[in-house]
C-alpha cells in the first residue's frame, strides 16, 4: 500500500466550465507558430530557415548553451519565416503545415546513453524539467530522483483519469524509458480519490490527498524527497511520459496530447486530441458565451497559464486552455463597502464563505491596486511547504543568493507561488518574482 | 455605463501624463479607486485574483473600531455629566456631548493625516495608500478627551511623517503609527497627557453642558491611583470615591483614553477582526496570556506595592491593555511576521507591559512602550523563526551525505 500524504494548507478555487468527458480532434491548423521564449532559460539557434521543407521531429533550433539540445517541429511542412525581434532575437517561427502528416523516422535503442542522445536528438528531451530553477533538465546532471504528479489539482485542469485511461500502456513505456536516467527512483504522484496510475511498475508510489496545489509537482518533491544544495530532480508532465513512451514503441516523434478547453466564458467546455503549438481558433470560434466584452483567452489554468490571443497558438507545455472575461470594462462601485455577492475571497471578508454552493463571477482584474506587504501569514495559508514563504520571496526581491539559497529557493517553481499570488492582498506579483531571482540565482551559480 | 463613470472617464485624461493637472494623479486616483473597483487586469501571473484588498481589509479594521468609538463618545458625555453632578442627564444628551467632544479630534487626525499621506504618495508617484484610515481611528481612540486639538495636529504629523513616509509608506514602517502619535504627546505634552485632569472633560463642549464640578471631585484613572498609592493595597474608586467591581471595568464607564475604557465594545471589534481573519489570533491570545501570567507573577512575588498586588485580571481589564492587544499589538507591518515569532511577541508585550506598570511608578500605563519595545524587537524574533528552519534545511543536507 502506497504511502498516503495529507496536504492541509491549500486551496480549491470554483470556476465554472469543467470539461465534460468528450474528446474531438482536432487537425493542425494551415499555419502554426513557435515561440522559442516559451522554452525558459534556453537561447535559441537556429536550423532552418524560410523555405525549408520540416517532418514532424525534424529540428527547427538547437539551445546555443547545449548544442546537442534539439527543439523540433510538432508538423510536417514547409517554414515560412523567422519572425526575429531586436537585436535579431528569435521572435517566432511560422509553419505552413501540410495536409499529410510526415514523420521522421529515429532509431530506438535501449542503453541509458543512448536514449539520452535520442531524447536530445528528437527535441524530447525538452518535455523534461528539472528543480532547482524550474528549466529544461540539464544533460550533465543525472537527476538523484523523477517525479511526476499523476494528477493536476488547479481549476478547471484536465481529468487525467480520463484522458490517459486508453494511453497507460505508453505512458509504462515513457516511464521504463525516463527510469533508466536516474541514479534513484521514479515517484508517482497519485491522487489520492482513485488511480489508473496505481498499477504503473517500476516506481515508488505516494498518495496526496487535499486541496490544490496537492498536484504541484513541486509540493510532492517537497514532502518526498525535497531538492538539497546541489542536487537535482526531474518532473515531466504525464502526457509528455506518454509521447517518449509513443518515441520508443514507434520510433516517431508524435506531440499529440489531449487539451481541455474550459472557463466560464466557454460555451461547450471539452477535450480536444491535437497537436503542441497548435491554433487554438477552430476549438474555441463560435464556442464562447460572450459577444459584447472583451475575453481571455489563457494557455494553461487560470493560475499558471500564459495570456494568448484568440487566434493564438498553445503554448509548448499546455495541455489547457482556459476562457474567462478580461473585466476591463467592467466598473465596480465602492468596492470596498459592497457585500459583493458574486465575488470569491478565501479570508472571510466577503459573505460569500456562508455561501458554500455560490458560483462566481471570475475576471482578469486584480480588483485592487499594488501595495508592499502588509498582512502576514496569508500566503501560509496556501503554500503547503516547508518553506516560510514571505521570507523567501523578500530575499528573491533583493536578489540574496546566500538567503535564498537557505530559505529553499532550489526547491520552488513560480507555479508553487501561484495561490499565495492569488490570494495576496498587496497584489504583488510573486510567480514573476520567483522567475526572475530563480534565473538571477542560476546565472550565479552555474 | 453610469453618469458618474462617464465624468470620471471624461476627466481622467486630466490627470494622466501630459494632462493639465498630472501633478495631482495620485489625488485622482486614490479617489477613482475609492469609487470604483481598478479595472487594471493582470499581465502575468495569476489570471484570477482573490476579491480582497487593502481597501476592504482597512475598512473592515475601521469597523471594528467603531463599537469602542461610540462607547467613547457616550462615556465623555457620562463622565462629563457625572463630574457636574448632572448624573440624571439622558443618554442621549451624554451621547451627544461625546459626540461634539471626540469628533472634532477624529477630524483633526484625519485630516491632518491624510493630507500627508496624499501629499507624499505624490511626491513618490505612487497610488494613496490605505493604512491611515486605521491610523487617523486609532489615534482619537488613544489619547485623553482634553488633548488639545494642536497637540493632535502636530504629534499626527510628526508621526506620519517621521514614522512612516520617511520608510516608505504603509507596510513599511517599524513602529506602529498611531502609537508613535500616543507617545509623541506623552513625552512632548507629559502634562496633558497624564495626571488626574485630563481624563474627564470638566468644561463645556461648544457650550453644551456647562455646569460646576461637584465637591470631592477626583478625575484619576483607576491606574493611576493604582501607581500613586501609597498603600499595598488600593482601592479603585470613582471620581466621588465609589469603588468599582470588576464588572464596572469590563463595561467601561470609566475615566481613560476615549476607547480604551469597554473592554466589552472592544471585544466587539475583535471578534469581527478574528471571524474575518484580519488580525492575528495568536498575537491577540498571547498578549493576554503574557498579561495575565505576569500579573500573576506579581501577585505571588513581586514587592508590596499596590500595582503588584492589583489582582492580575483587573491589569487585563483597565488602562489601555485590552485595546493594545486588540488593534495595536495585531498591526501586521509592526508585529512579528512569522507564525512562531507570533506567539513570542504578543506574550512578551503581555510581560513587559505589566513590568512597566507594576515596577515603574512614573507610568501608570506601560501599554505602549511594550508594544513599542516589541515592534523594535519583532526583526529579532522573526530572525531566530526564520534561522531555525534554515538550520533545518541545512541538517538536511548533512543527513543526506
Amino acid at each position: 500500500m502506497a504511502k498516503t500524504i495529507k496536504i492541509s494548507k491549500g486551496l480549491d478555487i470554483k470556476i465554472d466550465g469543467r470539461a465534460v468527458e468528450k474528446i474531438s480532434n482536432i487537425k493542425p491548423a494551415s499555419v502554426i507558430e513557435i515561440n522559442p521564449s516559451h522554452f525558459h532559460g534556453i537561447t535559441p539557434k537556429m536550423l532552418v530557415k524560410g523555405g525549408e521543407v520540416v517532418k514532424v521531429g525534424s529540428p527547427l533550433f538547437y539551445n546555443k548553451n547545449f548544442e546537442a539540445m534539439n527543439f523540433v517541429s510538432p508538423v510536417s511542412g514547409t517554414v515560412r519565416e523567422v519572425v526575429r525581434g531586436e537585436r535579431r532575437k528569435v521572435m517566432s517561427i511560422v509553419i505552413d503545415t501540410d495536409q499529410e502528416i510526415d514523420y521522421l523516422k529515429f532509431d530506438v535503442k535501449n542503453s541509458a546513453d543512448e536514449i539520452k542522445e535520442l531524447l536530445l536528438t528528437s527535441g524530447l528531451w525538452t518535455l523534461i524539467k528539472q528543480r532547482p530553477y524550474d528549466v529544461i533538465a540539464n544533460p550533465n546532471k543525472t537527476p538523484k530522483a523523477i517525479f511526476i504528479s499523476t494528477f493536476d489539482s488547479a481549476p478547471l485542469a484536465p481529468d487525467y483519469e480520463f484522458v490517459m485511461k486508453d494511453k497507460i500502456d505508453e505512458f509504462q513505456a515513457g516511464v521504463d524509458t525516463l527510469a533508466k536516467l536516474t541514479s534513484g527512483k521514479v515517484h508517482l504522484g497519485l491522487n489520492a480519490k482513485k488511480s489508473i496510475f496505481a498499477k504503473i511498475s517500476g516506481v515508488e508510489t505516494t498518495v496526496f490527498k487535499g486541496p490544490h496545489p496537492a498536484g504541484n509537482v513541486g509540493i510532492q518533491i517537497n514532502h518526498v524527497n525535497p531538492v538539497n544544495k546541489g542536487e537535482v530532480v526531474w518532473t515531466i508532465n504525464p502526457q509528455d511520459v506518454v509521447v517518449i513512451g509513443r518515441l520508443m514503441k514507434r520510433g516517431v516523434v508524435d506531440l499529440t496530447r489531449t487539451v481541455a478547453l474550459t472557463g466560464p466564458e466557454v460555451a461547450n467546455p471539452q477535450y480536444f486530441e491535437t497537436v503542441a503549438c497548435n491554433n487554438i481558433s477552430e476549438m474555441v470560434k463560435g464556442n464562447v458565451k460572450s459577444t459584447t466584452y472583451p475575453l481571455r483567452y489563457i494557455s494553461g489554468n487560470v493560475l499558471t497559464g500564459i495570456k494568448i490571443s484568440e487566434n493564438g497558438y498553445l503554448t509548448p507545455y499546455a495541455t489547457q486552455i482556459t476562457v474567462i472575461d478580461e473585466g476591463s470594462e467592467t466598473h465596480e462601485l465602492f468596492g470596498w463597502a459592497m457585500p459583493r455577492l458574486n465575488k470569491f475571497s478565501a479570508s472571510n471578508m466577503f459573505f460569500t464563505k456562508l455561501l458554500p454552493n455560490k458560483t462566481f463571477k471570475w475576471d482578469a482584474r486584480l480588483l485592487g491596486g499594488r501595495r508592499s506587504i502588509i498582512m502576514s501569514g496569508e500566503w501560509d495559508k496556501v503554500f503547503p511547504m516547508d518553506i516560510l514563504p514571505e521570507h523567501l520571496i523578500k530575499t528573491m526581491m533583493a536578489h540574496n543568493i546566500d538567503r535564498m539559497e537557505n530559505l529553499g529557493a532550489y526547491e520552488v517553481a513560480p507555479e508553487d507561488f501561484a495561490l499565495c499570488e492569488f490570494v495576496d492582498t498587496s497584489k504583488l506579483p510573486l510567480q514573476a518574482i520567483v522567475r526572475e531571482a530563480l534565473d538571477v540565482l542560476r546565472s550565479e551559480v552555474e | 455605463m453610469s453618469n458618474l463613470r462617464k465624468f470620471i472617464d471624461k476627466i481622467k485624461p486630466n490627470f494622466l501624463p501630459g494632462g493639465k493637472f498630472e501633478k495631482l494623479h495620485s489625488t485622482f486616483d486614490a479617489f477613482e479607486t475609492f469609487l470604483f473597483v481598478p479595472n487594471t487586469t493582470s499581465k502575468s501571473g495569476v489570471h484570477i485574483h482573490d476579491a480582497v484588498d487593502s481597501k476592504r481589509t482597512m475598512i473592515v479594521v475601521v469597523l471594528a473600531l467603531l463599537p469602542a468609538l461610540l462607547f467613547g463618545m457616550y462615556n465623555v458625555g457620562f463622565q462629563h455629566y457625572n463630574a457636574i453632578g448632572q448624573a440624571d442627564a439622558g443618554f442621549w444628551q451624554m451621547f451627544w456631548f461625546g459626540l461634539l467632544a471626540v469628533l472634532p479630534i477624529v477630524v483633526v487626525s484625519y485630516v491632518v493625516g491624510l493630507s500627508i499621506e496624499f501629499a507624499g504618495a505624490q511626491i513618490r508617484k505612487e497610488e494613496v495608500q490605505e493604512g491611515f484610515l486605521v491610523t487617523g481611528m486609532l489615534i482619537p481612540l488613544i489619547v485623553p478627551v482634553d488633548t488639545p486639538l494642536w497637540m493632535i495636529a502636530v504629534a499626527t504629523a510628526f508621526a506620519v511623517i517621521f514614522a512612516k513616509e520617511v520608510f516608505g509608506g504603509t507596510g513599511m514602517n517599524i513602529f506602529n503609527v498611531a502609537l508613535v502619535t500616543r507617545a509623541f504627546l506623552f513625552f512632548a505634552y507629559p502634562q496633558s497627557m497624564s495626571g488626574d485632569q485630563v481624563w474627564i472633560r470638566t468644561k463645556d463642549t461648544f457650550g453644551l453642558g456647562g455646569g460646576a464640578v461637584v465637591d470631592g471631585f477626583s478625575g484619576a484613572t483607576p491606574l493611576g491611583q493604582v501607581a500613586t498609592s501609597t498603600e499595598a493595597h488600593t482601592q479603585i474608586v470613582d471620581m466621588f470615591g465609589q469603588s468599582y467591581s470588576l464588572l464596572d471595568t469590563v463595561i467601561g464607564l470609566i475615566p481613560g483614553s476615549i476607547g480604551e475604557t469597554s473592554v466589552i465594545a472592544i471585544a466587539l471589534g475583535a471578534l469581527l477582526l478574528l471571524i474575518t481573519g484580519v488580525a492575528s489570533w495568536k498575537v491577540m491570545f498571547s498578549v493576554f496570556a503574557g498579561g495575565a501570567f505576569m500579573g500573576l507573577v506579581f501577585n505571588h512575588f513581586g514587592p508590596d506595592t499596590a500595582s503588584a498586588n492589583l489582582p492580575w485580571i483587573y491589569h487585563l481589564t483597565l488602562g489601555g491593555f485590552a485595546f493594545g492587544a486588540v488593534f495595536m499589538a495585531t498591526d501586521p507591518v509592526t508585529a512579528s511576521r512569522t507564525e512562531t515569532g507570533k506567539w513570542i511577541y504578543g506574550f512578551l508585550i503581555g510581560v513587559l507591559a505589566i513590568i512597566i506598570r507594576v515596577l515603574n511608578p512614573g507610568y501608570a500605563e506601560g501599554m505602549m512602550l511594550a508594544i513599542l519595545l516589541m515592534n523594535i524587537f519583532a526583526p529579532l524574533i522573526d530572525f531566530y523563526v526564520v534561522d531555525a528552519n534554515i538550520k533545518k534545511r541545512l541538517k538536511r543536507v548533512q543527513v543526506n551525505e
